[in-house]
């Protein structure tokens, strides 16, 4: 569904990517994992467009997006969720939802996917008036995933969902993302919290230095010297 | 409004009003020619003076903000100033550096007779022009698909890009539409004060701006509020120690809102959650 070849970028004169070559296919789940600054988010950022690939080739369903803006790649169908959740903070939780559907053009369906995702998180029902920014870290984190699926990905990208949340929160933020999958949508995984993103993936790949450098099923990965080591803390 | 969404005091926004004001005075001239009454010619007038600003503005944004979106911040703010000083000289050079006397297109009502001496038809049609446009430009902002998106853009531009929001186009119709009510508000104030020139639109901007900050910014009642404290420091000023001071009251007002509460008489700081 979604492959990079030898895909190179950076900010400036810092080149965060090297040379990331990684493959995710329909129905996956598939995890980065990386050590900070190894050049993950920049990963993401370069499929969504928002940083450009100097080098390499992007292939969503065969067709390349590199060049196109970031609205279009939405169009096609790849939705990020950003490290940091990002919601707008002065708007409603609904509001920040109907921005998720911002591209699409039926609103019957849009109606739906909104009941559809407020009962995934009831939370969000009931706060749907707050401003987005009174929300707590998991509920902006719920928010974030939830707008994300306004859009109807066909790939989610995650970035960090575990970050600075509680252990409990994050294992539901989890079961969460496994039935988003279960329910149709592949799923890219960026996480620093190794063991989590293995155990829910299928597959993973490690980055080091802006190089993709191992990849694996999740299940070897685990297992793995290398990986148990710099990543596990095992 | 434009400050709100790239945090970018668009010096140029006077200008675009002054230019509204010499639009609608060249097509006023040339309908009074061809014999039209009052009402059509104040439209009309009204309605080109718009229509030039929009492009105006619309080209302003794509020539001399778009090039330098990524530029640190005061590249913009003197590519701002440049063209408010072009604009200016551009109107001088092709107009005339003196006051051009300003046709009174808003007729006097009849029935406004009895009220006349405590309020003219004049200020009756600019307050509820002023009124119609600000109930309008809140629904958009409030209701509308693009004005969510104006929101978004405002409040964190790089998400707004993920949910797959065109930000360029989002800020150009932010800057078509505020360039429209400059124009507008050019029109009718220059109507209402009967003259006009080059430099209007310098002061204009400024006191607009000010107005803006008092309020607090991205508020459209906050805008409104400001006006009128503005104005009324500025009268009262005036009144009672002298006219050539009222500037100095009206920014001394100013600075103490920006020391006292930064964020404007009805801005709400919200505090963000990391």
């Amino acid at each position: 569904m979604l492959e990079l070849r030898g895909v190179q970028a950076g900010y400036g004169r810092i080149q965060a990517l090297r040379e990331v070559s990684l493959s995710v296919g329909a129905g996956e789940i598939v995890t980065l994992i990386g050590a900070n600054g190894a050049g993950k988010s920049t990963t993401l950022m370069t499929i969504c467009g928002v940083v450009a690939a100097q080098a390499g080739e992007i292939l969503f369903e065969g067709e390349s997006l590199r060049g196109l803006s970031p609205d279009a790649i939405v169009g096609r169908g790849i939705v990020q969720v950003p490290e940091g959740r990002r919601i707008f903070p002065r708007m409603s939780v609904r509001e920040n939802l109907e921005m998720g559907a911002y591209l699409r053009r039926d609103p019957a369906g849009i109606r739906r996917d909104l009941e559809y995702v407020m009962k995934l998180f009831p939370i969000l029902a009931e706060r749907r008036h707050q401003p987005g920014g009174t929300l707590s870290g998991g509920e902006q984190q719920m928010l974030a995933i939830s707008r994300a699926l306004l859009a109807r990905p066909k790939l989610l990208l995650l970035d960090e969902p575990s970050l600075g949340l509680a252990p409990l929160v994050i294992r539901q933020i989890f079961t969460i993302i496994r039935r988003i999958n279960a329910e149709g949508t592949t799923v890219f995984l960026v996480e620093q919290n190794a063991n989590q993103a293995l155990k829910l993936a299928h597959r993973g790949y490690v980055l080091e230095n802006g190089r993709t450098v191992l990849n694996d099923t999740a299940e070897k990965l685990l297992g793995n010297e290398e990986v148990k080591s710099a990543y596990l803390g095992i | 409004m434009v400050y709100g969404i790239i945090q970018l005091i668009n010096f140029a926004h006077g200008e675009i009003y002054m230019l509204g004001a010499f639009i609608a005075l060249i097509v006023a001239g040339a309908l009074t020619i061809y014999g039209f009454s009052g009402w059509a010619i104040l439209l009309l007038a009204g309605l080109v003076a718009a229509v030039y600003a929009a492009a105006y503005g619309y080209t302003l944004e794509k020539i001399a903000y778009r090039p330098l979106r990524t530029a640190p911040r005061l590249s913009p703010l003197i590519s701002a100033i440049g063209k408010s000083l072009f604009l200016q000289n551009y109107v001088m050079l092709a107009q005339t550096p003196d006051f051009l006397p300003f046709p009174t297109l808003i007729p006097e009502f009849a029935f406004m007779e009895p009220v006349a001496h405590i309020i003219g038809s004049a200020e009756v049609v600019i307050l509820l022009t002023s009124a119609v446009l600000m109930t309008g430009l809140t629904v958009l902002i409030k209701y509308t698909r693009i004005g969510k998106a104006m929101r978004a853009t405002q409040q964190d531009m790089a998400m707004a890009r993920l949910v797959g929001i065109d930000v360029d186009r989002v800020i150009s119709f932010t800057f078509v539409v505020g360039s429209v009510l400059a124009a507008v508000g050019g029109v009718l104030v220059g109507s209402y004060l009967g003259q006009i020139n080059f430099a209007i639109g310098f002061m204009a901007g400024i006191k607009a701006f000010t107005a803006a900050v008092l309020g607090g910014i991205g508020s459209i009642p906050g805008a409104v509020l400001g006006g009128l404290v503005l104005g009324l420091t500025e009268a009262l000023a005036a009144g009672y120690v002298s006219s050539a001071y009222e500037d100095v009251f009206a920014f001394g007002v100013l600075v103490l809102i920006l020391i006292l509460r930064p964020s404007g008489l009805l801005g709400r700081a919200i505090r963000e959650k990391v």
